[in-house]
């Protein structure tokens, strides 16, 4: 078991393994993301209420909900960072935390756009926008904070604290903010809460979540191994796969 | 800056209690504070002129001020607790003060729990005292008033909690006082939601019992978790060196 | 398929423009953002190439120091 574990913290351990899965999570990723955005826009049938505007939610959902969990992602790797002091878990922190920014930012931006059709407005100070804002909020502290410092070492730990002071003020951000929303404008009418969906609906969103997902895996795995390799330049494997092009 | 106003920490004796070396250091800031007054004053009068640019910069008349004063209030509340984050570890760090309390027997938390107690005694506190004032000013009336001083003293020692994780993370850096901000805001929300809510609720005639409590809660959460953030944050910028 | 034609289905009720300019800023950012991560990964590897190049020339020149060059001569400046 502990053997894994320090396996898995292997800088070079983690090269080998994410090359060969690389190519199938690029290729799963885009091909069942594309499958849930052709399937929701053109055969899922329309919404009742809100018409065809409501085919954002083959993105929108995809983006706020991975948005969120690599806010979590990243708080179980600070928790690893401190604890462990694994090197990979600080590489994972450093590499994801711009991919969670505009994962948001789009959660945001369609959150906005489908709101025009739907509430006639562009913004509204709904629960949900809300507290994807103050997501991005933190998403952008964690950025700066990586950035001004400049001991690799530090930087990781100072980030690895603050996501995950981050993440214990989450649930209390998000319960505050709905509880603000329904004080300042009682039961407006939700974007995403449906009483209950029909399958031709929800199946394309777990095809565009999953392929979502997976497109998450390869581009932090991409950006892990750039990371890594700007770190340990200086070993002996990282020249062999640079020169060579294999572990 | 000479020595005589800034005093050492003594305690570097594993036989000073824990509860004793609170006190010290406790004791010593606020001895500082009151050797350099105008550091104290600053935060109070940025209070004032925040609150002075609302009239001002939206409308002075009675119904709008009454019904957003207690906002205005706690944003400018905040954003002055904020502006004197940067002072609670900066000049410690400089003439090395930090590093002596890092390496005492006693716990960190503990010591920087005390060092945030002072900030609080010196920022928050003021802050409440004045509130009545300007709420004054702003048209609220005396319910409101007495609500809104109630939360600001159950919300700042929160603010000055949560901030000393954030002006620990920061300490050193270069634009440390624009990053400080970007980092502690948004943890600052809930609070800021609560303690308007609270006085929103008592201008309708609800009872606030329940939102107090809720404040509460959030202060002794706040005062269980942060000092121990707080000194992890502290050992990590000291070691960046 | 939920749509009669296919000019229904690019203007969707009039929905059109929203869904569409959802869906090109999701993929188009999703794009450049896999495109940047991989231009970064060539960018880094090619440092670390130069860098272990220019070492292996180091220890290569540095053995036999040439007593003259044409290219480089050694002037003070100062």
């Amino acid at each position: 078991m502990w053997q894994i574990f320090h396996k898995l913290g292997s800088p070079k351990w983690f090269f080998g393994i994410s090359t060969r899965f690389m190519p199938w999570l690029l290729v799963g990723g885009i091909m069942l993301l594309l499958a849930g955005a052709v399937w929701g826009l053109a055969f899922a049938p329309k919404d009742y209420l809100q018409g065809n505007s409501y085919r954002i939610i083959y993105i929108h959902v995809p983006a706020a909900f991975l948005a969120q969990s690599v806010y979590i992602m990243m708080a179980s790797a600070a928790i690893v960072t401190l604890v462990w002091r694994m090197k990979l878990a600080d590489v994972f922190v450093k590499a994801v935390a711009p991919v969670g920014l505009v994962l948001t930012f789009l959660a945001l931006f369609t959150g906005a756009v489908w709101g025009k059709p739907t509430w006639g407005t562009w913004w509204i100070w709904d629960a949900r926008l809300t507290s994807m804002l103050i997501l991005l909020f933190l998403y952008g502290g964690v950025i700066a904070l990586d950035r001004a410092i400049n001991d690799e070492k530090s930087a990781a730990r100072a980030v690895a604290v603050l996501v995950l002071v981050g993440v214990v003020n989450i649930p209390i951000i998000k319960y505050s903010v709905e509880w603000w929303n329904t004080l300042h404008q009682p039961a407006t009418f939700k974007l995403t809460e449906k009483p209950s969906m029909p399958a031709e609906m929800w199946v394309p969103l777990l095809l565009s979540v999953l392929g979502l997902y997976l497109v998450f895996g390869w581009l932090a795995c991409v950006r892990m191994q750039t990371e890594i390799l700007s770190r340990e330049q200086r070993t002996r494997w990282v020249k062999e796969f640079v020169m060579k092009g294999r572990v | 800056m000479n020595a005589e106003a800034r005093p050492a920490v003594r305690l570097a004796s594993s036989s000073v209690g824990a509860l004793a070396a609170m006190k010290g250091v406790f004791a010593r800031d606020m001895k500082v504070a009151f050797r350099q007054r105008q550091d104290l004053l600053n935060p109070l009068l940025f209070f004032i002129m925040v609150v002075t640019l609302f009239p001002l910069g939206v409308s002075p008349e009675v119904s709008f001020l009454s019904e957003a004063g207690a906002g205005i209030l706690w944003v400018a509340a905040l954003l002055s607790v904020l502006l004197s984050l940067d002072h609670l570890f900066r000049h410690d760090f400089d003439d090395g003060t930090l590093e002596q309390l890092v390496l005492q027997p006693q716990p960190l938390f503990l010591l920087i729990l005390a060092k945030t107690v002072a900030h609080w005694m010196l920022t928050g506190l003021p802050l409440v005292v004045l509130t009545p004032v300007l709420g004054v000013m702003v048209h609220l009336d005396g319910n409101s008033i007495a609500i809104l001083c109630l939360t600001l003293l159950i919300g700042t020692p929160v603010l000055s909690l949560i901030g000393a994780i954030g002006a620990a993370l920061t300490l050193g850096l270069r634009s440390a006082g624009v990053l400080l901000s970007l980092l502690i805001i948004p943890l600052y929300i809930p609070v800021l939601i609560f303690g308007t809510g609270t006085v929103a609720a008592a201008a309708e005639g609800a009872p606030v019992g329940a939102y107090l409590a809720l404040m509460g809660a959030f202060l002794m959460l706040a005062l269980t978790l942060a000092p121990f953030a707080a000194a992890a944050a502290l050992r990590i910028s000291l070691s960046n060196g | 398929m939920a749509f009669d034609s296919f000019s229904a289905f690019l203007t969707m009720e009039g929905h059109g423009p929203y869904v569409w300019a959802c869906y090109a800023v999701f993929f188009v950012l999703l794009a450049a953002m896999m495109y940047w991560s991989l231009r970064a990964r060539k960018t880094a590897m090619d440092a670390c190439r130069r860098g272990y190049e220019f070492e292996a020339d180091k220890s290569k020149v540095a053995a036999p120091a040439p007593a003259a060059s044409f290219a480089r001569v050694n002037v003070s400046q100062d």
